[in-house]
């Protein structure tokens, strides 16, 4: 376990995309119940700015929905430390640099986190304006125990 | 990508065109020695926010439309304010409107430095992505990177945060800062701006490929100032018209092959806007400094290259922290910090400088300030047709040019466009195709 000052909780997503707000609402849901001194953050927007969400961090935990073709509501943890994401993992982003991307930007920079996590929520519907799909909804609690037993 | 070779028909397909914001598809279609067509292909977000905002009040207008683009919400906040202001009869002036020109000049900042860095250089340096870049150049990348920063900074201490501001309202802000909350940041921008002016020169060494187009340019123009957050609307060829007038002077066509509308100047056709076409238009408006390390990077006051527009944007990159600058010396705090607003019955336009170009909106509203009708035409669909003219010329012009080679000068040539595709499509992929 690192130490709570230097861990990190970046819940990243669009809000108004359907389950592309899968992040942000593990991150709303984590918020109350992380250890004390690790820090939530709700990161929308492009993700080169993540670079800047982690420095000197002992852990970062990053939380992101997938579109890999698994079932809608999958949660999956991937160790980001010493390798890149999954082919299949690029995130849902419509911007064009992803979660994978900023993450490999980091790791060619040598600025990434001691411990780099990420947790995929697997999503349904990304359509701009749409709600998160049941699915996804139905996931949130346990993408959320998953993150708080990382930390 | 894959390539088939038929008796007739030859094609190299791209499922997706990376280093663009969003997904979209371009076809290619040559026979022999001639380019018969070059299309661009888009979906339009916009069009499904114009139905979104049908029944809402103008209040939540500003926080809705920023939700449409991660990238720019600061120019759909901006462009939508001042619709609803026009309705209402308000113009905005003062400090609150020099707060709005400050936090647009953050946005500026961090959309082309995201552009010139990570999305367009690799193309000029031969790599795949910023990210093979950055093992060959990590100080290049650094730089970028800590530009963009400083810009979302800004963006954060007036909007309230980084990313969809929530400090912005129609006519005005919530919250003005205060002069103490802005020294630190003032000397931060000042600082970087050493690291612009390097932007900018290196830009100027990149290779560009000798390519000229004969278009219309269009910019927003308002004397005394480079265009920004609002303006007369002119072009290269004469035009010079009020926001409200865009109907009259401007027609969308809808195209079978694309979900955006085309839009073209009547009578004359397609137009440029964004960064290269206010650089031409409104060059002496730049700060001296801007100015100058335009010229010591190879640029004059005219630049028709669009490869180029990778230094006219560092130069816009270098003339926003000379303003953001400029603004916070002057600055005093607004009190109130937004204009009083009527609502009324009408409709109001606005137009502001996103960074990749003019992006228009317009309202009409009941007499409870209720949204009726809303239009919002972003810059890439205004540039749509421009991008496929550029690539039907730059293809006409290297017809022998091996499969590869070609494919990779398209996709160069539809970065120069800095195209917000998550704005305006949703697939992009890339098809030759020789009868």
């Amino acid at each position: 376990m690192s130490s709570g000052s230097n861990r990190v909780v970046i819940g990243v997503g669009n809000a108004w995309a359907g389950d592309d707000a899968a992040g942000l609402l593990v991150a709303r849901a984590v918020r109350v119940r992380v250890p004390a001194g690790v820090k939530v953050i709700e990161h929308e927007g492009e993700p080169t700015a993540l670079l800047d969400e982690w420095p000197g961090a002992a852990l970062a935990v990053v939380v992101d929905a997938t579109s890999g073709g698994d079932a809608p509501g999958k949660v999956r943890v991937m160790d980001a430390t010493g390798a890149p994401l999954p082919a299949a993992f690029t995130g849902t982003s419509t911007h064009a640099f992803g979660v994978a991307e900023a993450i490999e930007l980091g790791r060619a920079l040598a600025r990434l986190p001691e411990r780099l996590l990420v947790v995929g929520v697997e999503g349904a519907r990304f359509e701009a304006g749409a709600e998160p799909s049941a699915e996804v909804t139905a996931a949130l609690e346990r993408a959320a125990d998953q993150v708080l037993a990382l930390l | 990508m894959s390539a088939t070779d038929g008796e007739r028909t030859r094609t190299i397909r791209t499922d997706y065109l990376a280093r663009v914001e969003g997904e979209g598809a371009l076809h290619v279609r040559i026979r022999g020695r001639d380019v018969l067509e070059a299309r661009l292909e888009i979906f339009e977000p916009p069009r499904f926010f114009e139905a979104f905002l049908r029944g809402r009040s103008f209040e939540e207008v500003t926080d809705i439309t920023a939700r449409i683009c991660g990238i720019c919400p600061v120019a759909y906040q901006m462009s939508s304010a001042r619709a609803i202001e026009d309705a209402f009869g308000v113009e905005v002036d003062g400090p609150v409107r020099d707060l709005r020109r400050l936090i647009y000049c953050g946005e500026w900042i961090e959309s082309h430095t995201l552009h010139v860095f990570m999305l367009h250089a690799p193309d000029f340096l031969g790599y795949e992505s910023a990210i093979a870049m950055a093992q060959d150049h990590p100080q290049v990348v650094e730089l970028g990177l800590a530009l963009k920063k400083a810009g979302n900074e800004l963006i954060a201490l007036v909007g309230g945060r980084e990313v969809h501001p929530v400090n912005v309202r129609v006519g005005g802000f919530h919250r003005a800062p205060t002069k103490h909350e802005l020294a630190p940041l003032r000397e931060k921008l000042a600082r970087a701006r050493d690291a612009a002016r390097e932007a900018v020169a290196w830009t100027g060494k990149l290779p560009f490929p000798d390519f000229e187009r004969d278009v219309e340019l269009v910019s927003l123009s308002e004397p005394g100032e480079y265009p920004i957050d609002r303006g007369r609307v002119v072009s290269s060829r004469g035009l010079d018209i009020a926001p409200r007038e865009f109907s009259e002077a401007v027609e969308e066509e809808h195209v079978e092959h694309s979900n955006a509308l085309y839009a073209r100047i009547r009578g004359r056709g397609s137009y440029l806007a964004g960064p290269l076409a206010r650089y031409n238009l409104n060059f002496e408006r730049l700060s001296a400094p801007a100015q100058e390390a335009a010229r010591a990077a190879g640029l004059g006051p005219e630049c028709r290259n669009p490869f180029q527009s990778i230094v006219v944007r560092a130069v816009e990159v270098l003339y926003a922290f000379d303003e953001a600058v400029r603004l916070i010396d002057a600055y005093e705090p607004p009190d109130p910090p937004a204009f009083p607003l009527e609502p009324r019955a009408g409709t109001g336009h606005g137009w502001t400088e996103a960074p990749r170009g003019m992006l228009y909106h317009s309202y009409s509203l009941d007499e409870a300030g209720r949204i009726l009708q809303a239009k919002i035409v972003p810059p890439t669909s205004q540039n749509q047709k421009s991008i496929e003219e550029d690539l039907f010329g730059l293809v006409s012009g290297m017809i022998d040019a091996p499969e590869d080679e070609l494919q990779l000068r398209c996709e160069q040539a539809i970065r120069n466009y800095d195209p917000c595709i998550s704005c305006a499509t949703h697939f992009l992929q890339l098809n030759v195709e020789r009868e």
